[in-house]
């Protein structure tokens, strides 16, 4: 495609009008409504590409002057979801080479990757290409995570590639390997739970349960305050409440975070959580609890439950009528 | 309970400059998505009750030229339909009570064609599927009177399949929980009375989680706070009863502090640059909290509460 490489951007542009392959198109302005339009003061060489587009499009002029103007028009507006389509109208109807395409939509990306139509274009384009496209379609959205690894297109493209192309054999190593980069990355920890329980190699969330519960076990550790660890650790135990109260290392890490006294909201939650589903928590959760209190003015109860409660509408206070609402809830008469 | 104050004055400035700004770069740029704009404006000036400053035929017609042979609409005058901007053709036209200009059976006829047999919706004929189209395609044959046209119950089965073990939900099964995507999938939910198929004191813990130390909410975790997402996550809230769960103070004082106070118009956060998109989203957060002089609006349909009343309950004022 002559248009995508940098080195044609830098080339001078020449107007449309000028062009001999356009001599014989009468351009179509934007038809602006019943109100009067002002004078013009945005580029005009973007105006002009559009007024030529407009007119190719009327004329629904499937060739190959149209497939080039369309690729000019998506670089001046990649948002311009009726050139993506009208492109793909014309790659259809020419029978176009669409891995021309895949470089198309990564210079687009290179400018804003937050853009739904260049996300939707090639995932028509690769699932024309078919498994072929695989490698390439991972590349893809592995160099845009690279610069933002919360990308939400990029994800999102991810999920659909391994799931109707494949390779799934080593995202469970990438996942680790944005998870060992940013801990924090709830993309990363939602990916990851995506391949535990989908991915056709790993045998399902049971089969992963043990290994994933170490794992997470240890990033809590290290990051106690992080919500999406301890999130991630419940959603093992999704529909198994009894198999998650009487897991010991749960209850003990969450003890262990406890006595270290800071950033405890998350590991007091998981304690109440296990309480309310039976877990019986002995005198070292009851002292543990006690010791967190800011002062002792601050309320107290002889109930760990009630207790945990209490310090957590005094540490989390925007939270406050959350966490009195759930010790009203699960420990009324505790 | 409000410490600042809200320049309803200016934004209702700013609201009216940028509709006529026709010839910027800007708008240019954002030619195809008109029906959006004019849907933030017109509701922005409606919760401020300055409706009446817009001139209502100029409107209509502009909307009906929009619409294209299948019923649907394009975000502008000779852009392909998409169902993005069909919602916001019907919902401008409700603003105005003027949605029986429309051969409503039409309009729902485009959008029900959009369904497909897992029960989720394409956003147009070239096949995107994500929960938001689940929930303009629902909302919009609501405020039709259509839903009738499509198979509710898979709807419902396929947004469901889209919630995440931490309550939330993704725009496609197995997607990460995002705000926005909440809101969409919790909208379409309600609509359709089905709320209580959803955990709502698991999603409503996730989502008052979002309420950061500055005051204002993010779509997701370790993600900045912006304006926009006090719509997301606060209509959410409300819709499955738990907004109290958060501070709402706090959260006012955030989207106050968005405002540009002299020339109008709010940001995603404060000091950034003003667009009609984070003021409509700023003014409509501030209306969920009840504040005072700007109306009520509807967490669901997204339009004020007496324009909901008049289409979906019949109530004329
Ligand atoms: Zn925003």
């Amino acid at each position: 495609m002559s248009s995508s490489s940098s080195s044609d951007e830098e080339r001078r542009w020449v107007p449309l009008r000028s062009r001999p392959e356009f001599s014989d198109v009468i351009p179509v302005e934007q038809d602006d409504g019943p109100n009067p339009v002002v004078p013009i003061t945005y580029k005009e060489e973007f105006r002009e590409t559009m007024d030529y587009f407009r007119a190719l499009y009327k004329a629904d002029e499937r060739s190959l002057r149209a497939l080039h103007l369309t690729s000019e028009a998506i670089q001046f507006n990649p948002g311009n979801y009726t050139v993506w389509h009208f492109r793909r109208l014309v790659l259809e109807a020419l029978n176009h080479d669409l891995h021309d395409e895949l470089a198309l939509t990564e210079h687009i990306a290179r400018g804003n990757s937050k853009n739904y139509q260049l996300w939707h274009h090639r995932r028509w384009v690769a699932e024309k290409l078919g498994t072929s496209a695989t490698t390439e379609e991972l590349r893809f959205t592995k160099n845009i995570l690279s610069i933002d690894a919360k990308h939400y297109h990029a994800w999102s493209h991810r999920q659909w590639v391994l799931q109707a192309l494949g390779g799934w054999e080593d995202e469970l190593d990438y996942c680790q390997q944005l998870l060992e980069e940013d801990i924090f990355n709830n993309s990363a920890w939602n990916q990851r739970y995506f391949v535990i329980t989908r991915s056709p190699f790993l045998g399902g969330l049971k089969a992963m349960r043990e290994s994933e519960v170490c794992y997470t076990l240890n990033g809590i550790v290290a990051r106690p305050e992080n919500e999406s660890s301890w999130r991630y650790l419940r959603g093992l135990y999704k529909d198994d409440n009894s198999s998650w109260v009487n897991n010991p290392q749960i209850s003990s890490v969450c003890l262990e975070i406890l006595n270290a006294k800071t950033n405890c909201v998350f590991a007091l939650s998981t304690l109440l959580d296990l309480i309310s589903h039976g877990f019986q928590p002995s005198q070292e959760f009851t002292d543990a609890v006690d010791a967190l209190r800011i002062s002792d003015s601050e309320q107290r109860d002889s109930d760990v439950a009630k207790a945990a409660c209490f310090v957590l509408e005094s540490v989390d206070p925007f939270r406050a009528n959350y966490w009195q609402w759930y010790k009203n809830k699960h420990f009324q008469n505790a | 309970m409000f410490m600042a104050e809200l320049a309803a004055r200016k934004h209702v400035q700013f609201i009216l400059s940028k509709a006529k700004e026709k010839d910027s770069y800007e708008s240019v740029l954002m030619e195809h998505i008109r029906l959006n704009g004019a849907y933030w404006g017109l509701t922005t000036l409606d919760l401020l009750g300055k409706l009446d400053t817009v001139d209502v035929n100029e409107v209509v017609s502009e909307v009906l030229q929009c619409q294209h042979e299948s019923g649907g609409f394009g975000g502008n005058i000779g852009h392909d339909p998409h169902i993005l901007y069909t919602l916001s053709a019907v919902q401008v036209l409700a603003l105005f009570d003027k949605v029986d200009v429309l051969d409503t059976e039409k309009v729902a006829n485009y959008v029900a064609g959009l369904q497909n047999e897992d029960g989720s919706f394409s956003g147009d004929m070239w096949g995107e599927v994500d929960t938001r189209f689940s929930y303009i395609a629902i909302c919009c044959l609501a405020l039709l009177h259509h839903l009738d046209k499509i198979n509710v119950e898979k709807a419902v089965y396929y947004i469901l399949s889209c919630k995440n073990h931490d309550g939330g939900f993704g725009c496609t099964p197995g997607g990460e929980s995002h705000a926005g995507q909440i809101f969409c999938c919790v909208g379409a939910l309600a609509i359709t009375g089905s709320l209580h198929c959803i955990d709502k004191d698991l999603l409503g813990w996730w989502l008052c989680e979002r309420q950061v130390k500055a005051g204002g909410l993010n779509g997701r975790p370790e993600k900045l706070p912006d304006v926009c997402y006090s719509w997301w996550v606060l209509s959410s809230l409300i819709m499955i009863d738990r907004v109290h769960w958060i501070n709402k103070e706090k959260l006012a004082k955030f989207i106050l502090d968005c405002q540009d106070i002299e020339n109008g118009g709010i940001s995603d956060r404060p000091d950034d640059a003003c667009d009609a998109y984070h003021t409509y989203f700023g003014v409509a957060g501030l209306s969920l909290l009840e504040y005072p002089g700007v109306k009520p609006i509807d967490p669901a349909y997204a339009l004020p509460v007496d324009v909901v009343n008049r289409i979906i309950l019949g109530i004329k004022e």
